[in-house]
């Protein structure tokens, strides 16, 4: 028996030990949830839909190209649907010819064939748009940790959920719409032709020529501050995009007084492409078209050899550095979309946590008060055992890295008036063998042998409740359940090795026991 | 030694009619106001968004309204959180594409109104039509799942009979707090939610209790001649201490949430307070009374079917 103690003695000196370690010191090993120290939570959906359409619209282009290299004539070629392309031969005679290139593209299967009207469908292969989708959400995922280590935030979390979703947390930001804007944006930097012949009134009442597409340019007075949206048409296919960048850096607008501008650098490709592109396009005007947009379209004057080229668009300094940040860190595949945001200031989180101390504290006050008043000496032994419980709920949180959040919170001060549970079982069954007129010793052995069945029962009811939770919940909810399960295992731990630890100490030793105190 | 109840030996089994009837009309009030007012749920659940905002002044909710009405986003829900300085404004999805940027929208109307003064954005949520509809899905699937596990649990651990009781016991108590929200128009949110997830924890606790103690005696002696009710009214009485004691601890806890945990808290605070006196009862009154309906119903069936086969008073598998 003494030998057992002792082991017992050390199993709980040791857990005591540990969990003190784990807990110290507590402001740097306690996570706060993003609802206590203030941050912006986001949930963004890539739209995997949007970078599956425009990789076979490249497929498309590209078939185009090996058609046109084998002297095949094409009279149509455009994407239907998401994922697959019809194709339709300017004479059916090239129809072998055509389908051997097609058998090139191993990606896509071939189908809705039309011989004699020398018609075919292009269908990209289910597995390979999931791939793409997979790549798209991988690659977005790591551009957003990209944009937000140069936007520079204390210990961002940026993780993969489900298939298509991102999770971005950010703690303790100041500017949370600048962030989210600089996280959301495409980002896709793209060079085209204008297409000089086109008539751009005549392109927004919807006459836009084959080959062409209309973008806008904003325009804003300075004076009026009206704004005004200029139409611009330009040649469909990009002729280089933001992905041959190595360097984009913000300087002043030498051209505009108190307007910034971002000053770009493309890699040797990038910088062989472009000086190709203004050597044959000397006298035409080549758009800076972002996410859609037209920044500029400067007169090529000449050819520009050193791969240089600046982005101009009555930027403030804000907005240059923010486009500088999103240009090196790259497009994203596909745009994002915000799916839930969750935006906490950081008086509010001090408000919280002031609050959810107040809550723990006076729970446990009342129930520390109860059970003394109650039970007596046991009383102080199970309250001794609660405090031990919350240590090792707090050190359990720390040493797996849980975040605390205030309905965590709120499961710590629940757990205190459940973990007394445990003891209150224990010693209602005491004193119910000390009724029927069994001796102290025996009583409390049976006391604590027969309601540990009970016990555990009870205490695994709850912990599944909790594990469902866990699985079921979002960030706050989440921490709710890992406090209730860690506090319900504790509690289990604590009530049967440490108050029975304390009450063979007490009552167990060799001095004779007439009574207990419970 | 101070005792609640010295050796309880009340009638609980044997006037569980009137309990009946209590019950039954406390779920048809709540069936009743859940079905004419339904539940007020949280953007969590039906997407949207919701600013909350710390004014100087105290001000005026039409105020406010006015300051709204700038961006036409008068008819937004306006409350006061809290304290008369912290306001929340909740706007449905409807008001179109843009809803993530509306709480910098919002801020700047607001800023607009003289009236109000100086304010401080504490908090803006957007949950979009998606997410809403997906964790709307998976409230109704989490207190499902852990019905099932409790009724699963109960029947391999004691016997189905007890299983079904304990998850119409919890069943119960989660119509009489969601009855409860709906008649006092507070907010289904997933605070909320986990709430009423504890309690379904913590209801069949006490059920548990008192049926381990039932199989334990019923283990220890023969019993005969003792009816199943009044078995079941010594377990009960016999825990009756211990579920006391620990439904008071649970619910020190839970008001100390409800009066000082702060707003935020507050409903999730108000589902555990009404659901530690609903799972109190319900232990006894509906897990407890229900198992002894059934197994009088059963034995009666049994008796009628093979007169003369069982005796009465031999010992019954029931449990």
């Amino acid at each position: 028996m003494a030998r057992n103690l002792r082991t017992r003695a050390a199993i709980v000196l040791i857990v005591l030990i540990a969990s003190v370690w784990a807990l110290y010191p507590p402001k740097k090993t306690i996570n706060l949830g993003l609802d206590l120290q203030g941050g912006i939570h986001l949930v963004l959906g890539v739209e995997t839909d949007k970078h599956v359409a425009s990789q076979t619209d490249r497929a498309a282009e590209d078939f185009k190209a090996a058609l046109d290299r084998r002297g095949i004539g094409v009279r149509r070629i455009a994407r239907e649907g998401l994922q697959s392309f019809g194709v339709e031969l300017a004479s059916p005679q090239a129809w072998n010819d055509a389908q051997s290139v097609a058998a090139e593209f191993q990606t896509f299967e071939r189908g809705g064939q039309d011989q004699a009207a020398g018609r075919f469908t292009m269908t990209m292969r289910d597995r390979e748009a999931s791939r793409l989708a997979d790549d798209a959400v991988r690659q977005g995922l790591e551009t957003i940790r990209n944009r937000v280590d140069q936007f520079g935030v204390a210990e961002p979390t940026i993780t993969r959920q489900g298939t298509d979703r991102i999770l971005i947390q950010l703690p303790g930001l100041q500017d949370p719409e600048r962030a989210k804007a600089l996280i959301g944006r495409t980002a896709l930097l793209e060079f085209k032709l204008v297409d000089e012949n086109a008539d751009a009134q005549a392109a927004v009442q919807g006459k836009v020529p084959e080959g062409d597409e209309l973008v806008y340019q904003r325009r804003v007075d300075k004076q009026t501050k009206e704004e005004r949206r200029v139409p611009y048409v330009v040649q469909k296919r990009a002729l280089l995009t933001g992905g041959e960048l190595t360097r984009a850096d913000v300087g002043a607008d030498p051209n505009s007084p108190g307007n910034w501008q971002v000053a770009i650098e493309f890699t040797p490709n990038g910088t062989r492409v472009f000086g190709e592109i203004t050597e044959q396009n000397v006298g035409r005007h080549l758009a800076i078209v972002l996410d859609g947009n037209l920044y500029s379209a400067p007169r090529i004057n000449e050819r520009i050899p050193g791969g240089r080229a600046v982005i101009t668009g009555q930027f403030t300094v804000d907005d240059a550095r923010d486009l500088a940040i999103v240009l090196r860190a790259g497009a994203l595949p596909a745009p994002v979309k915000i799916l839930e945001e969750r935006t906490v200031g950081p008086s509010l989180g001090a408000d919280s946590i002031r609050q959810g101390m107040i809550a723990i504290a006076g729970s446990a006050a009342m129930v520390f008060l109860f059970m003394v008043f109650y039970y007596r000496l046991s009383g102080l032994i199970a309250d001794i055992a609660l405090i031990l419980n919350l240590l090792i709920l707090l050190a359990c949180m720390a040493g797996f890295g849980a975040t605390l959040t205030l309905p965590g919170i709120a499961g710590i001060a629940l757990t205190i008036g459940m973990a007394v549970d445990t003891n209150i079982l224990i010693f209602e069954r005491i004193r119910e063998e000390l009724r029927v007129g069994k001796t102290p010793r025996s009583a409390i052995d049976a006391g604590f042998n027969r309601a540990l069945r009970t016990i555990i029962d009870t205490h695994l009811t709850v912990m599944v409740t909790a594990l469902i939770l866990y699985n079921f919940g979002t960030g706050p909810v989440k921490g709710f359940a890992v406090s209730l399960f860690v506090g319900l295992a504790a509690s289990l731990f604590t009530a049967y090795f440490f108050t029975r630890l304390l009450f063979d100490v007490v009552y167990m030793g060799r001095r004779k026991v007439a009574t207990v105190s419970i | 030694m101070i005792e609640i109840f010295h050796n309880p030996s009340y009638n609980f089994i044997g006037r569980r009619k009137w309990a009946y009837l209590l019950s039954a009309l406390m779920v048809l009030v709540g069936l009743i106001s859940l079905a004419t007012q339904g539940l007020q749920y949280d953007i969590d659940f039906t997407g949207g968004t919701l600013v909350q905002v710390r004014f100087e002044q105290s001000p005026t909710v039409s105020a406010i309204r006015a300051g709204l009405s700038r961006i036409n986003l008068g008819d937004a829900i306006i409350q006061q959180f809290g304290d008369p300085h912290e306001y929340i404004v909740r706007i449905p999805l409807t008001h179109g594409a843009a809803a993530e940027e509306l709480g910098k929208r919002v801020e700047a109307a607001l800023g607009q109104e003289q009236a109000l003064g100086k304010f401080e954005v504490r908090r803006v949520e957007f949950v979009g039509p998606q997410v809403g509809k997906e964790l709307q899905l998976q409230a109704i699937y989490a207190v499902l799942v852990s019905l099932a596990g409790i009724l699963l649990y109960i029947a391999l651990r004691f016997d189905l009979k007890g299983g079904v009781a304990a998850v119409t016991a919890v069943f119960h108590d989660v119509i009489v707090c969601l009855g409860m929200l709906s008649l006092f128009h507070r907010e289904f949110s997933l605070p909320v939610l986990a709430a009423l997830l504890t309690i379904i924890g913590f209801s069949v606790n006490d059920t548990i209790v008192a049926y381990d103690r039932l199989r334990e005696n019923r283990g220890k002696q023969a019993q005969k001649g003792i009816s199943f009710a009044d078995q079941m009214n010594v377990a009960v009485n016999q825990t009756l201490s211990r579920t006391i004691l620990t439904s008071l601890t649970v619910f020190f806890s839970a008001a100390i949430l409800l009066f000082f945990g702060g707003r935020t808290l507050q409903d999730f605070a108000l589902v555990l307070f009404v659901g530690v006196i609903t799972g109190t009862y319900s232990t006894v009154y509906v897990a407890g009374a229900l198992v002894v309906d059934w197994t009088q119903y059963v034995e009666g069936r049994l008796r009628a079917r093979k007169k003369g086969m069982v005796k009465a008073g031999e010992p019954r598998k029931i449990t």
